[in-house]
Parts: structure tokens; sequence; C-alpha cells
């Protein structure tokens, strides 16, 4: 069927602001659709309150609202556009409920409007606990025992019928929300108690445990015509009982054999057949009993998900944007492979790598949280990590995490005896894996890690072959014995240079590399294509492995190991910002795209190197061309000694990105911009002090210790309050405000016993002072100020987690002049050459600088949409050298004041203390956009902002 | 258990001179046979007793292979049938509760050479590009000038008979013999799988050795005739091509399947050739021109039908397309009960969305009872 002519224009709704949950999958999805829709001459129309996200850049629809996702808002946009039809499934749960909220008032039917993809039915027989349960048994697809219940009463008795163990699954909630598992008496009435009140319609579903059972995923597609393809299967690494969210995932699955993954996909399409009216991305999950191979559905997502995102990179099938061309009525037989562009879009993705997601944790920023994995996604973001053995892949993963990982080694230096983590690896964390690893070194067998944590045999030998090999590493105490082959085997298991370095003990990382590019020992890159290798495909989507075949040296003949074709363009390397995490979220995702773009639109050849499989920059056709790795050295060195580019961009990705730049500085690839002098003047405390002092720029009295006791003294100079916090890290982290000696002295040591040997910062406090930031662009010569934006809530609370309001409101004009003369200075005397962000304290009338940081920030997004300028793209080119910002001619577009409100995520989280502090807590941010300072719901916010110190 | 670097060396000598230098893994010894790869991801035992890949030897794309070792219901016909195996991994150790035993062990007892830690991915670009080549596998010799004196051993599939090798050498019966329907089936190297998944529909099947006459099946008075996958060129084979004639004139219900699908098309006159490189994996997607609806199919094939002249043809119809390449996937004979796909619908292993072509063949014997 082609398409439907009859659709014009299209709502597209997105998810709103980051939370534990919904993360930036859904800006990658609703962009994808953006752009499969355009592409087909339809007028898009979006909404999102996320200002951090590229869906809602002026380039990627036709009009953009950035508006609360609210029944209102709908209405304001239909009454201003004539749209033909609504696209629900590209923006999560929040979009599919806001869609269902709107249809129950009647609103797209008053103003003409269709659902396209799913309707409604269709969401509320998946989404609805009970009555999902109820459609199954019509089909006769076995669930697990289960019953709904609308109150505390219903719940304990089906609990008392049912029999222990039980989980409770509230209905119509984000990532799990309020679900858990109940495995005691004790613990039945709070557990439903919490579960109900989650839900919002106070429903839950108590269901019978399937403990130790394995959980499988599979994406799908269908279409109109009841076409339905399998794009991914996923195995989770984790046993049933964690969320998904929260498990090791890997793709293809792995322990499944033909009879049980036929079982699987038969009863997932006789599932998306009797949906209902359906055209689009869906997701299937399935528990299958390892003693019997039996089958049971646990749950279906008709919309595209996480999980979709990650099938994407996975596979390089570009699932959203299929899924929109599949709403506007396309049939999968009629449109193409987007990745082969000469085969069809309609067939079933074959892999020849390993895929290993790991989710990454935030535990340390929600203090006092039960980090127990479970039924309630925790994580605040994930990695990915392609390789040709599963060893490999899993390593990558590590290195990826930036959580100290060199590969699957101990990330924490305490060391367990036997007992003890036989204990520990009983309980689901975050570093349960590592914990498993070091439990079999330690002897525990195979099958006694089985019986205690449910893991799928095949995954624990895969981990007893790494163990294995570092004992064999370990026996040749010097780099110069180990064998060759010895050294291919560590590299095709995805062992780290470092790994290596540390296991032979006698010399550094650098050596090992050396000393294996000597003897070939190289990566070579393949590629994500869909197919095998069957079809010759044309997608620049690389990923390393190391090959036997292609490192030995009897191999003859004319193979082509590395797919990787070097060109002779002019290549400029941009380097993304790893795993999402508190501070440091998709507003990086936000400014790689843009660096991409406009180093393409400058000619260059834009290359990307990042690991998060949610992000738009890592889209297939966003980069001339992609490395999907690590952003960890050794991997980005290999690239760059492969490609030999220009450059290398740093300032776009965050602090992740910025790290790599001593490296490259020390091996002499030039950076793109600020040169890593500037950087280093700005990261380090005293050089920067030292040069404010010089040009007489005030800055809140400081100094730097290394133990209590010159901590002690540093703050009787500088004065209480002060500010406790250890040099070059993210969003605040262990970052404190103490008033006397003894807090001091417990700060500085809970930071010296997680960070050994970290250089301490004291500041003084400036207390009830004002803050604000600047963000500029500066070219050498010339700095244009791009915003200022005004705290509401007074210091101590982190940039991040405060609303600001842009431009400044309260300042008056001499303190805003200050900040400008300022930041000029600041900004020319670092030599800055693209971004600046620099962050101020305003106290009776004086401005302080409290700090810089010489590359894109998170409020870098956030002001570009606000003004409607694209200022990723003129930094790009400007840091380039490419263009002057004379060059450009910049208006800002902006009636009255544009609010940014900081999003929290502490529902997941019921224990934790939400009082706010110097250390960033939020997941996310919406923009609210303002005619005047007597917008109430401002005035209300103003009134209370010191409340929100306790809130 | 020794770890993989500690595995005995094997080679690998392709007929261009590409060698490779890989690790042993089943039985020690020498093999070859014509090279090809199969996109599967799951199925691999099926695979490997499948008769239709006799004398080839298998590049499984897929990363691993053995990780649910194997079990003794999954398989096509009694012993493995491809000459040898090329892998990137192998585990060594499975995990599956119900499986009967391991990788390894099974391909020792079944006398298999296999070779791993090769890079596949390279190797089957190259088949791509170069096209079907003869190989050989060695864990005794390792000088190319050995390797290529064995290669030389390796006949050329072009023109090559096969399927008398794997074809039953007698005939037996299959299904319950007080079934309403009996069909006769053409043994080339038949399925398991497929047997079975006319039995499962009421049918009583007698299996006859490839070298038949039509005069031999009638005499089980069979309702239909089923015309069986196998090995080797269906060019090679007029003797099937004959017997198939004589069904067509008898206006029996036929239906074909992968060279079943070949030899009904040469009794139409319809030429069949060799492929580049051939087609096999899980997830082939063909277009059911008759019913608009596509369906994802498991496929196995090294020669194809000629596609101008099928479509010229006035004898039969083209039925299915393939959506990747637009290759012939099935036909029908104009005004006579027969049919046949290029593809596997009993697809063990692969999607059963084709499984309904049973059924049709069901149908149409039971509309002339």
């Amino acid at each position: 069927m082609p398409r439907d002519t009859s659709i014009k224009s299209v709502l597209i709704i997105g998810s709103g602001p980051i939370v534990i949950g919904q993360a930036c999958e859904f800006d990658y999805s609703g962009s994808q659709a953006a752009r499969s829709l355009r592409e087909e001459g339809i007028k898009v129309i979006l909404i999102n309150s996320n200002p951090a996200t590229i869906m809602t850049d002026p380039m990627m629809a036709d009009r953009v609202y950035l508006l609360p996702l609210t029944v209102e808002s709908i209405e304001q946009i239909l009454q201003e556009n004539d749209i033909d039809a609504v696209l629900p499934t590209m923006g999560g749960q929040t979009a599919l409920n806001l869609a269902k909220d709107v249809d129950e008032l009647g609103i797209w039917k008053q103003y003409n409007v269709r659902l396209i993809g799913v309707d409604i039915k269709a969401i509320d027989k998946a989404e609805d606990r009970e009555l999902f349960r109820q459609w199954m048994l019509q089909l006769g697809v076995p669930v697990a025992q289960a019953r709904t219940a609308n109150s505390l009463l219903e719940g304990k008795e089906f609990a008392q019928e049912i029999g222990l163990p039980i989980v409770i699954r509230p209905s119509y909630t984000l990532g799990g929300s309020g679900g858990g598992f109940v495995m005691h008496k004790e613990e039945l009435e709070a557990a439903l108690d919490h579960g109900l009140k989650s839900s919002p319609i106070h429903e839950v579903l108590v269901e019978k445990a399937v403990l130790g059972w394995k959980e499988f995923e599979l994406e799908l597609l269908r279409d109109n015509r009841d076409n339905v393809a399998i794009i991914c299967s996923v195995e989770n690494f984790d046993p049933m009982g964690i969320h998904t969210g929260d498990s090791i995932t890997v793709a293809p699955a792995m322990t499944l054999s033909d009879t049980a993954m036929q079982l699987m996909r038969n009863t997932a399409i006789m599932m998306m057949r009797d949906l209902g009216n359906f055209a689009g991305g869906c997701n299937v999950q399935f528990a299958l009993n390892p003693e019997t191979e039996e089958i049971i559905a646990i749950e279906i997502n008709p919309r595209v998900s996480r999980s979709s995102a990650l099938a994407s990179k996975a596979t390089g099938y570009p699932i959203a944007k299929i899924a929109a061309k599949l709403a506007i009525g396309y049939s999968l037989d009629e449109l193409e492979n987007q990745i082969t562009k000469t085969t069809s879009a309609y067939f079933e993705p074959a892999l020849d790598y390993v895929i290993v997601k790991m989710p990454r944790w935030n535990f340390d920023k929600f203090k006092g949280a039960d980090d127990t994995l479970g039924l309630q996604m925790k994580s605040v973001g994930e990695v990915m990590a392609i390789g040709r053995t599963f060893p490999e892949a899993l390593q990558k993963a590590c290195q990826s995490l930036e959580n100290n990982a060199i590969g699957l080694s101990s990330v924490s230096s305490a060391k367990l005896r036997v007992e003890e983590l036989l204990e520990y690896i009983k309980r689901p964390t975050w570093d349960r894996i590592f914990k498993i690893k070091d439990a079999i070194s330690a002897g525990i067998s195979i099958k006694t890690i089985r019986e205690v944590t449910h893991i799928d045999r095949w995954f624990l030998y895969q981990i007893q072959d790494i163990v294995k090999l570092e004992n064999k590493i370990k026996e040749y105490a010097h780099l110069e014995n180990l064998p060759d082959d010895v050294l291919r085997e560590a590299k095709i298991m995805g062992f780290s240079d470092e790994q290596i370095a540390q296991l032979v003990k006698d010399c550094t990382a650098e050596e090992v590399y050396e000393h294996r590019k000597k003897l070939n020992i190289k990566r070579v890159y393949k590629m994500v294509d869909t197919c095998s290798a069957e079809f010759e495909a044309k997608t620049p989507y690389f990923y390393s492995t190391f090959e036997s075949s292609a490192i030995s040296p009897e191999s003859r003949g004319e193979l082509v190991f590395n797919e990787s074709k070097v060109s002779d363009k002019k290549k400029v390397i941009v380097l993304g910002s790893g795993p999402n995490r508190i501070g440091q979220g998709i507003e990086f995702d936000y400014c790689c795209t843009h660096g991409l773009l406009a180093a393409k639109e400058c000619g260059y050849e834009a290359i990307m190197v990042n690991c998060n499989p949610e992000t738009v920059s890592t889209d297939f056709d966003i980069a001339d061309k992609l490395y999907f790795e690590p952003v960890y050295w050794e991997h980005l060195w290999e690239i760059i000694e492969h490609e030999q580019p220009y450059g290398v961009i740093v300032q776009l990705g965050g602090q992740t990105a910025l790290k790599m730049a001593q490296w490259l500085h020390e091996k002499g690839i030039k950076i793109i911009g600020s040169s890593y002098d500037s950087m280093d003047i700005a990261e380090d405390r005293g050089r920067f002090s030292d040069l404010l002092k010089e040009m007489g720029i005030p800055y809140p009295n400081y100094g730097t210790a290394y133990d209590s006791d010159e901590a002690l003294e540093v703050a009787k100079e500088v004065g209480y309050p002060v500010l406790v916090r250890p040099s070059y890290v993210l969003g605040g982290q262990r970052m404190r405000i103490v008033i006397n000696d003894e807090e001091l002295e417990k700060g500085v040591l809970s930071l010296l016993k997680h960070l050994p040997g970290n250089k301490i910062l004291i500041d003084h406090f400036l207390d009830r002072c004002q803050e604000a930031e600047v963000d500029a662009i500066c070219d050498g010569e010339e700095v244009h100020i791009m915003g200022i934006m005004e705290h509401i809530e007074p210091a101590g609370i982190h940039s991040g987690d405060s609303h600001a309001v842009l431009p400044s409101f309260n300042l008056g004009q001499l303190e805003v002049d200050e900040m400008v003369d300022y930041a000029k200075k600041i900004a020319l005397r670092l030599n800055v050459k693209g971004l600046i962000n620099i962050q101020f304290a305003i106290k009776d009338g004086k401005v302080y600088v409290i700090e810089a940081n010489p590359r894109a920030s998170r409020t870098t997004p956030f002001i570009a949409k606000a003004y409607g300028v694209p200022y990723l793209n003129i930094a790009t080119k400007v840091m380039l050298g490419e263009k002057k910002l004379k060059d450009f001619d910049i208006v800002k577009k902006l009636e009255g004041y544009a609010v940014k409100e900081p999003v929290f995520s502490f529902n997941k989280f019921p224990k934790v203390n939400k009082e706010l502090g110097p250390e960033m807590k939020s997941t996310g941010e919406a923009i609210r956009f303002i005619k005047d300072l007597r917008d109430p719901w401002f005035r209300t916010l103003y009134k209370e902002r010191s409340m929100h110190l306790s809130k | 258990m020794p770890t993989q670097t500690e595995s005995a060396p094997a080679y690998l000598l392709l007929e261009d001179g590409t060698y490779l230098k890989g690790k042993s893994f089943g039985a020690k010894g020498t093999t070859g046979g014509e090279i090809c790869f199969n996109t599967g991801m799951t199925g691999y035992q099926e695979v490997f007793t499948d008769p239709s890949y006799y004398g080839q030897v298998l590049i499984m794309n897929s990363v691993y292979i053995g990780n649910y070792g194997v079990k003794n219901e999954d398989t096509e016909s009694d012993s493995v049938k491809i000459r040898g195996l090329i892998c990137k991994n192998i585990s060594e150790r499975y995990s599956r509760m119900i499986a009967d035993d391991s990788l390894q062990d099974y391909l020792v007892k079944n006398n298999l050479v296999a070779i791993h830690d090769i890079d596949t991915r390279a190797l089957v670009q190259h088949i791509r590009s170069k096209g079907a080549m003869n190989c050989v596998i060695s864990t005794e010799k390792h000088e190319i000038e050995a390797l290529r004196e064995e290669l030389k051993q390796v006949p050329d599939m072009a023109g090559l008979e096969l399927s008398s090798f794997v074809s039953t050498k007698e005939p037996y019966y299959f299904g319950d013999k007080n079934a309403a329907i009996r069909i006769a089936v053409l043994d080339y190297g038949v399925k398991r799988h497929i047997l079975q998944s006319m039995a499962d529909r009421g049918a009583y099947l007698k299996v006859y050795p490839s070298r038949t006459s039509y005069t031999e099946l009638a005499e089980f008075e069979p309702h239909g005739i089923f015309i069986s996958n196998g090995p080797g060129d269906p060019a090679s084979m007029d003797y099937a091509v004959a017997t198939v004639k004589q069904a067509l004139e008898q206006e029996k219900p036929l239906f074909g399947i992968c060279l079943g699908h070949q030899i009904l098309a040469r009794a139409n006159d319809i030429p069949t050739f060799k492929m580049h490189h051939g087609h096999r994996g899980l997830n082939h997607p063909v277009k059911n021109l008759q019913t608009g609806r596509s369906e994802i199919t498991t496929q196995n094939h090294g020669f194809g039908v000629d596609p101008e002249s099928a479509r010229n043809s006035d004898k039969v119809e083209v039925t299915h397309l393939n959506l990747n390449d637009g290759s012939i996937e099935g036909i029908r004979v104009k005004g006579k009960p027969a049919f046949s796909v290029q593809y596997h619908p009993e697809s063990t292993p692969g999607p059963h969305d084709s499984r309904y072509l049973f059924d049709d063949f069901i149908s149409m014997i039971k509309e002339r009872l």
C-alpha cells in the first residue's frame, strides 16, 4: 500500500525532560521520525518541552513548539496549525499518555486529527496490566499467574491466593516505577501501598514471580498489511526480575536454540497481529524457563522504546525511520534497506558480531538510595559495545562506562573474601558483574555462581575464559616474555593495553601498545551492515576488533580485513560524551550533532566517536563516518592513527571528551579551537586564580590541600563557610559546603577515601549571594556573549539544579556589564577559540568569578533554542577557524524570558534525601517561556526560591 | 579444558590461493568442498544435517556456534551432511538444559573437520565478490603446495549430480498409514521436517530413491507427489526431470521445494543456472504475488531458475519473488495442479511464515480426492 496522500501535516509528540526510564533515546527516535516524514514532503510540527533535544531544533521540523506536554499545549497547536494526523509512538510513555488524555477529551476528533501508528484501544490493551493479561489468555499465550488489585485488601487477598514470591506491577507507569518483588510476608503491605500510589489509576498487578527464568526481548516492525519482521533479538544477561533498562543485555540472543527462537517469534507475531490497529515499531518481552523451554509473555510496548533505539544501533536498521513511514501507510516490502540501498527494508537483520549493552548508574548522587536492582529502573544512561567475541564486547563496554574500569577488572580496590563475594553476588547491584569475575578468580565454581545469580552458564563460561587468560598472562612477569599468540588472544578477548600492563606488571599501557604495534597486532574496523556481509553496504558505521587472520603473519591472499577505507579528504574527529549521567547528558549529543553538521558544511569529513546508543550524533547518517567505540584513549588513538585527521574537537563532548585533551596534546594531535593549555588553565584552580588575580578580577578566596591538616589551615585563611570539592570532577561530584572544622575534616576524609591522592579545593562560600552564568563564543579576537542566565535560587545549589532565567531579570545593569566585561577579558586572555561558559557569584554588588569552562556547557543548547540562533553551528565554524564572528549576523529572537526548569527523578529513590546542594541531582530540564515577570507561574517560583534548598 | 591458544592449528586454502591459519575443532583430518556461507543466527545443527549441503564447506557468518549444544531431535537427517565447517568462534562449553551433547563431541562423532578463529566476515566478503569456489581444510597438512594437491581432488560443483549420494537407498514409509492422503516423495536429499510437515497435515508418505520412475511411484497410488530439496546441479538430473514430466502429464498434484522447484522448472523447459554465491540464511524476504503479503524465508540454494525464461514462459506463472534481488522464488504450472518454491517452507531452522504452503498442497490434493 503506498503512502496515504491525505496526510499532509503530522504532529510528533516528544517525551519531555529526561528522567530515569525515559531519556534521550526518544530524541533519537523523534528526530529520525521527523526526518523520515519530511523526506516524504510531509509538514512536521513538533512539541517537546526539553530544550536540550535535537528534535526541537529548527532544522528538524517545520514548526517546533517548546511547550509543556499538556492538553492545553496540544489544543494551542491544533488551533494554530492545520494538522492531519498525530504520531504518538515516538515520545515514549509520556507521548502515549498525553495522546490518550487528549483523545478522552474528544479533542483529536474536534480538530479532525487522526491518530497514526497506533490506536487508543491498542495502547490500552498493551499498557493496562489486566487487559493485557486477559488478552493473552484469550490468545492462548501463557502468562504468569496474576490478579489485578485496586486496593490494599484486594492485593493482600490475591497475594495469599497466589503465594509468595510475587511481583507487584503498577499500571501505566514509566520504567517500572513503583514495582517490586515481595519475597517475605512482612514486606507485602508496604510494597502494595507503594505500587498502588505509583499508579495513576491506583491499580497494580499482583503476579507470581518467575525467579530464575531467562529474559528475552524481540524488536519488531509491523505494517498495516500485517507484514511483521523481527529486527533484533536481545537476551538479558541478568535473569528475570531486573528491569531490562538495568540489565546488561546482549544481541543477538546467545543461548537460544532455533526452536525456542521460533516459538518466541511466532508468539510475538501473533500478539502483534492481534493488537489492533498498529503500524510501526514494537517491543515484546518474554521469560523462558531454562528447564523446559516454555515461555511466558511479559509485556508488549506498541511504540518505539529504549530497546528499539538500542536495536537500531545494534543492527544498523533505523527502526524509528521505517516506523514513521509505516505509520503513513507504506508497507515494509515497498521500502528499501536504508543501509544497503539495494535490498528490501522487509527482512530480518543478521548480525556477525556481538553487542553488549551495559547500564550506567549514578547511585553516588542519591545517598541512601537502595542500590539493589529490581523491577524499577535506576540507571541514568547506557553504553553499547560491539565486538567479534563476547569477551571483547563485554570488556569494551566496561571501558566505555567511565567509572575507571579498564576492562572487566575490579573497579574498587576493596578485596572481598570468598564468603563475602558469594554473599555479595546474591544481590543484583551495579558492580555485580565485576564481583562475579572476582568470585571466579577466587575459585568459586560456575555451578555455585549460577545457583545464586541465575545467570546463564554460557555467560559465566565467557567470564571464566577472561579469568583464565588473565591468569595465563600473569605467569609472564615481563612484557618481553609474553608469547605473541597470548598477546594476540588477549586483544581478541578485549583486554585493554592497560589491563595487560597491570597483569605483567613491568610496563605501561603505552609500552604494550608500541610492542603490539611492532608485532602488527592492530585493530581492524568492521562495518555494521544489517546483513552479515551478504550484500554490499554503503553505510559508514564501524567498530573495531582484532582478527587472528588479519594479524597472523601466515595469512596469504587478497582478503580485506579492514573495511574502513581512509579517504584523502581533510578530516575532523568529534568526540562524544560517553554514557548519559547526571551532569552530562543529552545536551552534549545536541552539541556533537551540530558540530558534525557544521564541520560537513565546511567541507570536512566529519568523524564521530562515541559509545552511547541513545544519541542522535551516532545515527547512521549524521556523521560522514561513525566509529561506535569507547571514548577511551587506546581506542581513540588507534582511530587517529588510522584516519590521520586534521584535528579533534573536544569542546562538544563534555568533560569526557575534554579529558582526552591532555593525551592528544602530548601526542601532538591538533585540538580544534582552544588549546590544551587554555583548558588546563581553566581546570587548574591554582593557575586560573593566578590569572584572575593578575587581571584584577575578583574570585572567592580559595586554597588547595592534600590532607585534613592542610585543609583546616586553608579553611582558616579563606574563612567559613567553605566549599570543599575534589579537582577535575563532573557535576559537582562529592562537593559539599561546611561551616566548621569538624565538618570539614569529615568531608575531607570521605573525599580522600573515595578519591585517594586527589587535590582538594577549598573555596570561601559566598553565602546568600546571587548566581549567574554566561555562555560565550570567542574567535580569538572578538567575543560574542550568547546569553546571561540568572539563577533563581541563591548560591549553594548546583547550577544544573537551579531554575535559571534568560536573560537576567533581577541583576543591576552595572553587575551585568561587569560580568560581560569579565567574560570577554577571560575568553580573550585564555585565547578561547570556540565556546566558553563562566559562572559568577554576585554579593553586595560585587561580581566574583567562580569558574570557567572552555567548552560547550549544559546551557549552550538552551540558549540556542531560546534565542533561535544556531550557536553550535557558529561555534564549530569558529573553532575550526573557517569563520570569524564578524562573518555572522546574529539576531536574538526572544520576547520576554526563557526559564530553565530542572527535573528530578527522586520518585525512583523513595528513601533518598531530596535536599538540594552543591552536588547536582537533576536528570533533565524543561524550558518555559514567559512574557514578563508578572507571569503567575514565575511569581510562585520566585517567592519559593529559598524553599528549594530544603525541598 | 585447554584455552584457545593451546588448541591445535588447522589450515584453510581456497582455490584462488587465499590461505588462513585457524584452530582445529571437531574431527582431525583433511576435507574439501565448495565454500559457501549461511547468515542464520540460530539452528546450526539443523543446517549441518541438511542434505542439501552435501559437498559443501560452510562458513557460518554468525560469530558463535555451539552455544546451546546439540539435541537429537534438532536434526534434518541421520548425520552431518556438510563437508567442512568454518567459524569465527566455537563454544566448547554449551548451555542448554535439555541438550544431549556438545557440538564438539557431535562433530567428532560425525567425523567433521572444522576450523575456527577465522575472520569469517572478510572471507564472506571475498566469496561475495569472487563467487563460490572450492576449498580445503586440514589439520594434518599446512604447506600450501600439499593443500593445493588436496584441492585438486575436490570436484567442480557445476554439472555435479549429488542427489544419488544422499537419497534413500530403499523406499520407506513415513506417517500414519491410515491417513486419508497418500503422497509419494521423490527423495533427492529430503529434510526430515519436510516429511514431518506433510505427515502432520494428515498425509501418509512413501519416500522413494532419487532414480525412481513414475511407473514405480504410481504403484503406491499416490494422491500427490512431492519433489524434494537436495544438493548438486539440477542440470545433471534428467532422470528426475523425466519423472516429473510424466507426473505432470498425469495431472497429479505436485509440490516442489528448492531443488524440486528447479526440477519442476526444467520439466517446463525453463533452464536453471549456477548462482554467483547463492542464498543461504533465515532472513530472505519473499513476496507472494497472489496474496500481496510478504514472508521471511529460510533459503539454501546455489542454483537458481532463469528469471527471463520463467517470466516469458507460457507454461508457468511466477508466484513468488525475492524482494532483495528479484529472483524467482515460486512458480505455478498453468492449468495443472503443480507448484514449487525455491525456499524452504518447513523452515527448520528459520521463521515459520511460509508453512501455509504445505496447507496449500494438502488442500490441492483434497480438492481432487
